[in-house]
């Protein structure tokens, strides 16, 4: 038995330690937010936050999630919409989606170290993939955000 | 009255399928019609509550090009209700059939989503918009025509009396529809034509679980699968003992052309999948390789007799005597869909004698015969949940192979809802790949260097003979292989092209604008022929195109806004191309810079549209960037390589997809004329190879007449 601290609450989970933690998420704490595209490192698609880290979940055996914060997407916002998550409505961001939560994740770990990014900053640091083609809306909404800490959400979302 | 009757027994059966059994698959899109009992069904398009709250079924599929939102948009604009109440649902393919396809087609690929279900969606807006009236007026005793419809309010001007929409659903439910009734005019518009928020994003960002590989259902299984390396290929044996007893293992299912592995997490089932021996009879295709499929398409293409896909005047007379003969050959590889979410379909063979099916389908109905044919159920016993595609790009639609092999596999486990998703390299390596082509061009130009005569040869895998051979047209043309020089809006007096159908074992299927190699080859050609002329690019494709072409009109649109001909900053060139497809009319000017070292950067793309109409204007752009990204990478590095039967690249690494720096910035400039309808998920990707590597040629002087780019040297020497 492993105990991991997700979203703010203990989890008992009965998993071999090398299983990465991508699949404890998804299939034995039914977190299906958490994505998975390439299983290989390359994609974010499982992009976590782990103590405020981004951390690609695929390839993290949970062995070294433990002792650890981990969040998922749907425990970044406490009151049920992120402000990144408001900015993406907002900013029309996601098409098919897959890729967003792995997106939004990183980005919202690049605005809480670097709350005015540059647009080299986030060519550094959002390396996820998306093969929708969302990224001049990614970029658009990151800098909007570093604009405005609050932005509104539309009204008929 | 029966349809009274069967609309209650759907409700009915709503209910059962969607509220009794399923736990934690998560219908934010479908459960909103049935959710409260007072619901009524005004039509099959549209259910009102009694609080205004309007549902609107969408029959096509959402794989983010915005078709939920967009036709929701057009339906609500003749309905008049109030956006701020309304959300849509997937309409369900068992009622569909049930129905007898009440809903149309469930088709969505081919840019079709909009253009082609626009008239009957709106009718069906229009027409319950009618019957809302015609029951306040019964309500009130005076006549219809004093009653006005607006805004989700009924009003009757003479006494100022108003009914909501909510207030008269359930009686206008029980009336006949109008025989006819009268569309908007497009200029009127209040809801379609605007960039209203689309309907499935906040779900998204919230990270639901809308897709396929989203659900999960009490004591569900995960399956993972591996097929044949080499295409076509069969299972010979598999050794699963020491499969069967790692952790978590429940089954290994062995089926004709492959072996999946049951377990209680995908990983586990992973994990095991790689502990099988499994030996494969490749079948006859074992040692195929690039050089068999150059051979094949060269062969093809070497051959006397071949079917015409089109002949104007007499292109080998004209070209004898030209003033000149210009030659080029141009060639593309296969390409992978590469969906982010890999193939996937839960399927539950319950105690009943039902079966259920969650995926990411483009085509409800076929997944539902390919359920059926796997299941060997009836239709009216099999319910396809459509779920939110996590890409589609062509992959989902006709091939179904996902939905045959998930009902197989849940077939070994009766009573057990099991989950199968392919991993990234299962997925790279069984596509339906964008089709390898090679194609000769011989162009006959007068002594001004105009082009006279055009003689074009295409050698191409036939995408309809693998996946809808009843569409192949006479002699075996496949007009997904020879557009854009079959239909060539040029006026070029003499034209012949041949179309030599040659299939290889790599099965091919509709990729992102299906036939966009074509585009590629015809457009860098005019260039090569433009600049043989010594005339402007733009003022070549112009004097070749009739006045009222919506070719020129696209061509002088994108000129206009991309300021064709003023200076650029050193270092950056532009190229341009113009190709219409999809019901569309796109014009590009791309800006790119080569530096000393090679690398090809493309810094902006300038793309204008006419489409006839637009219906959401951000989504026709965000499609735009999105065909950009997605038409770069096969333009710089990818490709799908054949070695010893198979598909050399399994991932990622080995087949990139651009990143964010590479995304170029991309102005999209959408002229709509009125009095078409065309598609957006598709055309804007058409002109983006042309325009890329004709500017790549006015930076380094080198033709690039194939792609991608990484296997050509542009190094300053
Ligand atoms: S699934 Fe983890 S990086 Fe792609
Ligand atoms: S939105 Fe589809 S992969 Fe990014």
């Amino acid at each position: 038995m492993l105990e991991l601290n997700v979203n703010g609450r203990t989890h008992t989970v009965d998993v071999e330690p090398e299983m990465p933690l991508l699949w404890v998420l998804r299939d034995h704490l039914n977190l299906l937010g958490t994505k998975y595209g390439c299983g290989i490192s390359v994609c974010g698609a499982c992009t976590v936050h782990i103590d405020g880290e981004p951390v690609r979940s695929c390839t993290l055996p949970v062995s070294e999630a433990l002792g650890t914060k981990i969040v998922t997407i749907e425990g970044l916002s406490q009151d049920g919409l992120h402000r990144i998550q408001a900015a993406w409505i907002a900013h029309e961001v996601p098409q098919c989606g897959y890729c967003q939560t792995g997106m939004i994740m990183s980005a919202a770990a690049l605005l809480a170290k670097n709350p005015k990014p540059t647009d080299a900053d986030i060519d550094k640091t959002i390396t996820n993939l998306c093969r929708c083609g969302t990224y001049a809306r990614v970029r658009t909404a990151i800098h909007a955000l570093a604009e405005d800490p609050a932005p509104i959400v539309p009204k008929n979302p | 009255m029966t349809l009274a009757m069967s609309r209650r027994d759907f409700l009915k059966v709503s209910a059962a399928l969607g509220g009794g059994f399923v736990l934690e698959f998560c219908f934010p899109l479908a459960s909103a019609a049935t959710a409260g009992a007072a619901a009524s069904e005004v039509n099959a398009w549209i259910v009102i509550h009694p609080d205004d709250r309007v549902v609107i079924r969408i029959a096509r599929s959402e794989m983010g090009q915005g078709t939920f939102t967009a036709l929701a948009q057009l339906v609500a604009e003749e309905l008049d209700c109030d956006w701020g109440k309304v959300s849509a649902e997937f309409a369900s393919p068992n009622e569909h059939f049930k129905r007898n396809r009440i809903w149309g087609s469930m088709s969505t690929g081919g840019s079709m989503g909009v253009r082609s279900s626009q008239d009957y969606v709106r009718k069906a807006g229009a027409s319950a918009r009618v019957m809302l009236v015609m029951a306040a007026a019964m309500q009130w005793q005076v006549p219809a025509s004093e009653c006005l419809a607006e805004n989700g309010v009924i009003s009757h001007g003479p006494t100022g009396r108003k009914l909501r929409y909510g207030q008269v659903a359930d009686a206008a439910a029980r009336l006949a529809p109008p025989q006819d009734v009268q569309l908007r005019d497009p200029k009127d518009w209040k809801i379609a034509g605007k960039s209203v928020h689309r309907l499935d994003i906040p779900d998204k960002v919230l990270g639901k679980p809308v897709f396929g590989v989203g659900g999960s259902l009490h004591g569900m299984l995960h399956a993972s699968i591996a097929q044949c390396p080499v295409f076509g290929g069969t299972l010979r044996s598999v050794d699963a003992r020491a499969a069967e007893k790692m952790r978590g293992v429940k089954k290994v299912v062995r089926e004709k052309d492959f072996v999946a592995v049951v377990a209680d997490s995908w990983w586990r089932a992973d994990q095991a999948l790689g502990k099988l021996a499994i030996e494969w009879d490749e079948g006859g295709n074992g040692s195929a390789s690039n050089q068999t499929v150059q051979a094949m398409l060269q062969a093809g293409l070497a051959e006397a007799d071949l079917p015409q896909a089109r002949k104007l005047g007499d292109a080998q007379a004209a070209l004898a005597g030209a003033a000149k003969v210009i030659e080029a050959e141009y060639q593309s590889p296969y390409l992978s869909h590469a969906t982010l979410e890999p193939q996937t379909c839960t399927a539950w063979f319950k105690p009943e004698g039902f079966l259920e099916v969650w995926t990411s389908t483009q085509n409800g109905e076929a997944s539902m015969e390919a359920a059926a044919q796997a299941s060997g159920l009836p239709l009216d016993k099999i319910e396809v949940h459509k779920m939110m595609l996590g890409g589609g790009f062509g992959r989902r639609g006709g091939p179904q192979d996902f939905v045959r092999q998930g009902v197989a596999i849940a077939k070994a486990l009766p009573g057990v809802p099991v989950k199968l998703m392919w991993s990234r390299e299962e997925d790279m390596q069984h596509d339906f790949y964008r089709p390898a082509s090679i194609v000769r061009m011989k162009a006959g130009v007068d002594a001004q260097g105009k082009l006279i005569a055009m003689h074009t040869r295409i050698a191409c895998p036939s995408i309809l003979k693998v996946l809808m051979p009843k569409m192949l047209g006479k002699d075996g043309i496949d007009f997904s292989a020879v557009r854009s020089f079959s239909d060539m809006p040029y006026t070029v007096a003499h034209q012949q092209v041949d179309y030599a159908m040659r299939n290889g074992h790599v099965p091919v299927g509709f990729w992102r604008a299906p036939g966009q190699q074509n585009a590629f080859y015809r457009e860098c050609f005019i260039d090569e022929l433009a600049v043989a002329a010594g005339k402007d690019p733009v003022e070549y494709r112009l004097a070749m195109l009739k006045p009222g072409d919506k070719n020129r009109l696209v061509l002088e649109a994108v000129v206009k806004a991309a300021a064709w001909g003023t200076s650029l900053p050193s270092g950056i060139h532009r190229g341009v191309a113009v190709v219409d497809g999809f019901g569309s009319f796109t014009a590009m000017v791309a800006e790119v810079s080569v530096s000393a070292a090679g690398k090809v950067t493309v810094q902006r793309i300038v793309v204008a549209i006419d489409s006839g109409y637009v219906v959401n204007p951000d989504t026709c752009r965000a499609q735009a960037e999105s065909n950009v990204i997605y038409g770069l990478g096969p333009i710089l590095y990818q490709e799908n390589n054949v070695k010893n039967g198979r598909i050399v690249e399994s991932n990622f690494r080995s087949f990139r997809l651009p990143q964010i720096s590479e995304m170029p910035k991309v102005e999209t400039v959408l002229v709509p004329t009125g009095g078409f309808w065309g598609g957006h998920g598709e055309p804007a990707i058409l002109p983006l190879a042309p325009a890329v590597c004709n500017a790549i040629f006015a930076a380094t002087g080198k033709r690039i007449r194939s792609l991608p780019l990484k296997h050509h040297d542009l190094r300053r020497v």
